[in-house]
């Protein structure tokens, strides 16, 4: 009886759970991660989810992805989804130099753990001046922009619009493109529009060349608040970087908060799976 | 008993809060952590691929949101490495984002309605 009571004790005390092992099998820090991670899941679930109920409510003229992501660095032309193809694959690397850093880990390996997470900083920094060329791109738009009318409807040239030429509609130069991606001919109308639009240039909060304002927006905050995650990921692993370099894991016998960072690091690249589909496959 | 060699294997931290850490080391990790990496690039690089063809949108939309949960699924299971954790923990993350799934319903269904409404009096 008295020795029971005393391995019960001793067990609590040996653990903050006060069960002698903890319920989920893992540290209380990397359960909290997880659980933090879980909510911030739900954050971007009801961003994307937002964004995915205007789209839905505005489908008719809803701007195309692939007239408005058409660049790539040091190529002319209209290269829809290259670049952010090229972006995902960034991010994917940058997830398993994540995860073989973890793996190092475990094997107690200080050289590989600095090796890995020093290339993960790399390939965060990559990612996120793609991202930062990206909202260039955006944000100074085409030559010759959109029109603008007073009631705000975008009427856009046949050269900003390669998908229609994509699907075999041929516009002539002359054309004006509607809200709703149809080739206007006729001269009257078009010098009607003319007549009272105004000339815009690129995307920003309250105009967007390339179409309705709200997928600026929507745009602008869900790639800014991952590009953010992404920046604090970086920040996060430059810290845990130095930590490694300076021995405070191999002193304290185990790489956990190698673990708790890798999943924060994976969470974001989870995320811009996401935000890839819905941004711009879809 | 995955669950039970995992307790067995691990060590206390030794620190203020002398957490038991679990150990599943496997020399076969990195092999799995490169598999994980090909299926990742194949469906990416496979997606921008079909987004050139000539399928239908909505067969693509299907396409596209099927792969990426196929994705989310090998980034959560491998890189993050839930498939290993104990079910009681994979079950309490996983199963909020039945709301997740809820709220997509309700939303998009309103969404579509207000569609409806908008182009009624054009």
């Amino acid at each position: 009886m008295a020795a029971e009571a005393t391995l019960a004790h001793e067990n609590s005390s040996s653990n903050p759970w006060g069960g002698g092992k903890s319920p989920f099998g893992i540290s209380w820090g990397k359960m909290m991660m997880w659980f933090f991670l879980v909510s911030d899941a739900f954050t971007f679930s009801s961003l994307i989810i937002a964004y995915g109920a205007f789209r839905h409510r505005l489908t008719h003229i809803w701007p195309t992805a692939n007239d408005v992501f058409t660049h790539f660095p040091f190529v002319h032309g209209h290269l829809p989804l290259a670049y952010v193809g090229l972006m995902t694959f960034i991010l994917i690397m940058s997830s398993v130099t994540m995860v073989l850093a973890v793996d190092a880990g475990h094997r107690r390996d200080n050289k590989s753990v600095a090796v890995w997470m020093g290339l993960t900083i790399i390939g965060g920094f990559m990612f996120l001046g793609s991202q930062a060329w990206e909202w260039y791109n955006f944000i100074s738009g085409t030559p010759d922009g959109a029109l603008k009318m007073p009631t705000g409807e975008i009427y856009r040239f046949p050269e900003n619009a390669p998908s229609l030429h994509a699907k075999g509609i041929h516009a002539p130069d002359w054309a004006l493109i509607s809200p709703d991606h149809k080739v206007i001919e006729d001269k009257a109308e078009i010098a009607r529009i003319k007549a009272v639009a105004q000339p815009i240039h690129g995307a920003n909060l309250v105009d967007n060349e390339y179409g309705h304002p709200l997928f600026a927006d929507f745009f602008f905050f869900i790639t800014g608040f991952h590009g953010f995650h992404v920046f604090s990921g970086v920040v996060i692993n430059i810290i845990i970087f130095f930590n490694v370099l300076s021995g405070v894991y191999s002193r304290r016998g185990h790489y956990e908060q190698i673990e708790k960072t890798g999943l924060y690091w994976h969470f974001v690249d989870l995320v811009w799976v996401f935000v890839f589909t819905f941004f711009y496959l879809v | 008993m995955a669950d039970h060699n995992n307790e067995t294997h691990g060590y206390y931290t030794g620190d203020m809060h002398n957490q038991f850490v679990p150990e599943h080391y496997d020399p076969k990790n990195r092999g799995v952590i490169w598999r994980t990496f090909w299926i990742l690039l194949v469906i990416t690089i496979g997606e921008v691929a079909i987004a050139f063809t000539s399928l239908s949108k909505e067969l693509l939309e299907v396409i596209f949101i099927t792969l990426t949960v196929v994705k989310a699924y090998f980034i959560v299971a491998f890189f993050m490495h839930l498939k290993h954790e104990k079910m009681s923990l994979a079950y309490s993350i996983l199963l909020p984002f039945v709301l997740i799934i809820y709220l997509i319903a309700m939303s998009l269904t309103e969404a579509n309605y207000l569609n409806l409404w908008d182009n009624m009096f054009k």
